[in-house]
């Protein structure tokens, strides 16, 4: 079978690495978060009780999707929404395209949506002909800088101030060297304003879906989303199959958790609830499968489905802040990209459930209890059993369990590698063995403790 | 009470003193401690790497070599959680489930089965306890920092027993150390910046040794203290509750 | 007997040939949903009334707003034109404020409220917990006036504070609303850098008066 990669998770994390005062920077940067995040969490005393209710809730929704899917549908159509089904990336893509031209709509401002992402619509836009500005900060700094978001709420953390700002200068003419955050804002702020006013077409993604009133939430601190829906004539809303809640009150649920895990504020700023087209306006919905429900079809994998994009997974994992959302070449990144992605092409992101010590943090801050951790290891089962892992890897693991199925082996070769150790040394420490690179091998002791075991004590 | 004495793979070739510490210390508690000498792993490397199905035979030897006993005992977090959560058998599923229940790692022995309420032990220096990941949020031996829930800690239990020994304060106190059985090889560069992170915090706050319930987690960072030519020890700590003057 | 509900069904995608996308998708869900687990009860979840203003008011000045506590409107008038720019366009949908400022229009081109300086609305409740102040599309005057100004003032009761969100979401029932929104504070930032940054695209500052 095939080999891994050759850019693959590791690849992309040693060469992020090398930079140690900027990883040393950006492990900080989110380690601040997840802190933020424990003191949110430590202030509300049932905040364990809010995680098992709406881990529940997300389970009965992908075990009641179909039945949900139809409701939504339902009353979304009720509220004169116009809906659209769409089985992958080029289906959606396509949609979003007609849905602009039959307006003849050829400028289109986009609040933040993974999905979106996923589906690389910009790209798809931009071929076509409709000019797309992200409108979220984070989004917008990435878009110029042609580079995707690393993290799913934090789009450019892996970006300093001083980058931020010579991107500004290039493209919106700020003066050289300026990189204050405030001031950069305002200068975004006032070219935003003005793609706002201009844009007949707007396309948000969903937090929240409520099956039970047809109604979708979007979040954000910037107020971007409704900036760009309020004023357009044509809104697009796009939105992953698992957005779905069954019904209105379980939204005091979900928002409770949402920002205090993401970021550890209470709420996000704006907490909007669409449900019908204003006067004169056109509102459109699009379910996307993209794959889930190829994923729903995975006992072991279809809790992962539960997830609400909060980040706080990314935040936690010592892997993800000490190697940055890029490398793990997926538009999801981070402990919940690498259960997901899989499920998308297996043998493209077979590393990423290696990605990973397995340390658990994830599970335990993640708002919906998905077992993120034992998915890890079980994709790892998965990936091995359909041929992904590299074939040395293979080689050597049916060694190790022949040697240590056998008492008698494992003795002679534990003997071996520790008079190795002792006695000729450079054979196992040299640049051959990745583990000296930066770390001393153990010393090798004259005797294992069994053998000092059965001298002594039998 | 019979105990059977399980010493992991690499703990009997690299750091048979962890191992003798063990022994001595369920010995000095009274209980009657027998050491299988046929055993080997339990076969985490293998399963780790995505190679459970690799692991048939060592799972049973351990089968053949543990049943008989009322207790499992072993001085390594990861190796128990392991064998608790995905020791099987085709052939002989029973035992293996009977074993799942019985099988416990050296510190939660001491503290939820023996219930012993004072060591003769002394150790009279500053110690930094590193939290293994499996340790921690597998076995729960200790309240992990992600939950909104009441704070415990059986090793920091056991350790306030010991003369003379002093705790320190991490900044990070529950942070993964990067080893991570097949990470540490195939993602080398990750591994050792989170090695040296750890390392870097229990230097700041100013630890003579690191200990902790697995010796994977120790080897690791021993590797980059010793590299980088640091006086701070790993020390397993089996060898700290069971240190005499 | 959900299991041959689901046959049922599923033999009715099975017989439709011309499966379009909706009906792919549909079965696909169907076939691969796992059986179904229950909701849990969550009427546990709820707040205490405890000092509801205070709290309000020191969780909504964490956030970045600031907040009033006053006795009527004529103690609104005068707080706003001590803190903010009288002679640049303030509109308003209170009628007791029309003798100052301007009444949104429902009708008017949403495009036409790029210039003003200050909305002063009014909410249906705030929320304790979090900051936040509830508002359905009718007391906005129109979607886009929470948004677009550059500075937002929304007046609330104070009887009407509720501890935390649900007790907010047992008030707004299905809710009888084209479009409402949650509103937490003035917009923010903090993607550069993690700096924080009050005033994104939305108000640069919001302000509630408390009537009491």
């Amino acid at each position: 079978m095939s080999q891994t990669k050759t850019k693959d998770h590791a690849a992309l994390a040693a060469a992020f690495i090398k930079d140690e005062e900027r990883v040393d920077w950006h492990d900080g940067a989110l380690w601040y978060i997840r802190e933020k995040r424990d003191i949110a969490a430590k202030q509300i005393p049932e905040w364990e009780e809010l995680r098992e209710a709406a881990s529940m809730i997300k389970s009965n929704v992908i075990s009641n999707l179909h039945e949900y899917l139809l409701q939504f549908e339902a009353n979304l159509k009720k509220n004169g929404v116009m809906v659209h089904w769409a089985d992958n990336a080029q289906e959606h893509n396509e949609i979003v395209y007609s849905i602009l031209k039959a307006k003849e709509i050829s400028q289109m401002v986009k609040s933040k949506s993974m999905l979106t992402e996923e589906c690389h619509l910009n790209e798809y836009l931009e071929e076509h002909g409709i000019e797309v500005i992200n409108s979220d900060l984070g989004e917008y700094i990435q878009q110029i800088d042609n580079e995707p978001p690393s993290h799913i709420v934090l789009p450019c953390i892996h970006k300093r101030k001083e980058e931020i700002g010579e991107l500004f200068h290039e493209h919106l003419g700020t003066e050289k060297g300026l990189s204050d955050p405030t001031l950069l804002t305002r200068v975004a702020r006032k070219h935003l304003r003005n793609i706002f006013l201009t844009r007949r077409g707007a396309l948000t993604g969903v937090n929240f879906a409520v099956a039970e009133t047809g109604e979708y939430v979007v979040c954000t601190n910037e107020g971007n989303a409704d900036m760009g829906a309020h004023l357009s004539e044509v809104q697009i809303a796009s939105m992953g199959l698992e957005k779905l809640i069954p019904q209105k009150k379980h939204l005091g649920i979900f928002l409770r958790l949402l920002a205090r895990s993401a970021t550890g504020q209470p709420i996000t700023i704006y907490s909007s609830h669409y449900k019908k087209p204003r006067e004169g306006q056109e509102m459109h919905l699009i379910l996307v499968d993209g794959g889930r429900t190829r994923q729903l079809g995975r006992p072991d994998f279809r809790e992962s489905l539960k997830c609400i994009k909060c980040g706080a997974c990314m935040n936690t994992c010592p892997v993800y802040r000490k190697s940055g959302g890029l490398s793990y070449h997926n538009t999801i990144s981070g402990p919940i990209g690498a259960i997901l992605a899989p499920n998308l092409d297996m043998e493209k992101h077979a590393d990423l459930p290696y990605a990973s010590t397995l340390c658990g943090s994830c599970s335990n801050v993640c708002p919906v209890k998905i077992n993120i951790h034992e998915q890890l290891y079980k994709w790892r089962q998965v990936i091995v059993k359909e041929g992904y892992a590299a074939n040395t890897k293979a080689l050597g693991m049916k060694t190790m369990a022949w040697t240590l199925s056998s008492p008698g082996k494992f003795t002679t070769a534990g003997k071996a590698g520790r008079w190795f150790l002792h006695n000729i040394p450079f054979v196992v420490n040299n640049k051959f063995n990745p583990w000296y690179k930066q770390r001393d091998m153990p010393e090798g002791p004259r005797e294992s403790f069994a053998e000092w075991f059965i001298k002594n004590k039998e | 009470m019979n105990v059977g004495l399980f010493i992991p793979c690499y703990v009997n070739q690299f750091y048979p003193n962890a191992a003798k510490a063990t022994l001595e210390l369920l010995q000095k508690s009274g209980v009657n401690v027998v050491y299988p000498v046929k055993q080997t792993c339990c076969g985490q490397p293998m399963a780790n790497s995505g190679f459970e199905h690799l692991s048939k035979e060592c799972n049973d030897l351990f089968i053949k070599n543990f049943s008989a006993f009322d207790y499992i005992v072993g001085p390594s977090a990861s190796c128990i959680l392991h064998i608790k959560e995905h020791l099987h058998s085709d052939k002989n599923e029973e035992q293996a489930a009977a074993i799942r229940t019985k099988v416990f790692e050296l510190v939660e022995f001491l503290t939820d089965v023996l219930k012993i309420e004072k060591l003769d032990a002394v150790f009279p220096h500053k110690v930094g306890l590193h939290h293994s990941c499996h340790g921690l949020r597998g076995l729960y031996l200790s309240q992990m920092s992600e939950l909104n829930a009441p704070a415990f800690s059986k090793p920091q239990y056991l350790l306030n027993m010991v003369k003379g020994l002093e705790q320190i304060t991490l900044d990070r106190p529950d942070e993964c150390c990067g080893f991570g059985g097949v990470f540490c090889i195939s993602e080398e560069a990750v591994s050792v910046k989170m090695g040296k992170d750890r390392v870097t915090d229990h230097l700041k706050n100013g630890a003579e040794y690191i200990t902790s319930s697995d010796l994977s987690c120790l080897m690791h960072l021993e590797g980059i203290l010793h590299r980088n030519k640091s006086s701070v020890k790993v020390i397993h700590i089996a060898e700290i509750l069971n240190a005499t003057i | 007997m959900t299991f041959h509900v689901s046959r049922f069904k599923l033999r009715h995608y099975q017989n439709n040939s011309n499966m379009n996308t909706r009906e792919k998708i549909l079965e696909a869900v169907l076939k691969n949903q796992p059986p179904t687990t229950a909701l849990p009860d969550i009427t546990m979840f709820k707040g205490n009334s405890i000092d509801l203003i205070q709290k309000y008011m020191d969780i909504f000045k964490t956030i970045g707003g600031s907040s009033f506590l006053v006795d009527d409107i004529a103690a609104v008038k005068i707080l706003i034109s001590e803190n903010f720019d009288t002679a640049k366009r303030i509109v308003t949908t209170l009628p007791e404020l029309s003798d100052r400022f301007e009444l949104i229009s429902a009708a008017a081109n949403p495009r036409s409220y790029d210039d003003i300086e200050l909305a002063i609305i009014k909410a249906h409740f705030s929320v304790a917990e979090n900051g936040a102040v509830w508002l359905a599309e009718e007391v906005m005057g129109q979607r886009i006036i929470p948004y677009i100004c550059q500075h937002l003032a929304v007046i609330v009761h104070a009887e009407s504070i509720v501890p935390t969100l649900h007790e907010a979401y047992e008030k707004i029932g299905a809710g009888d609303y084209d479009f409402g929104a949650f509103i937490s504070g003035p917009s923010k930032t903090a993607d550069i850098e993690q700096a924080l940054v009050l005033g994104a695209h939305g108000p640069l500052t919001m302000t509630v008066f408390i009537l009491k």
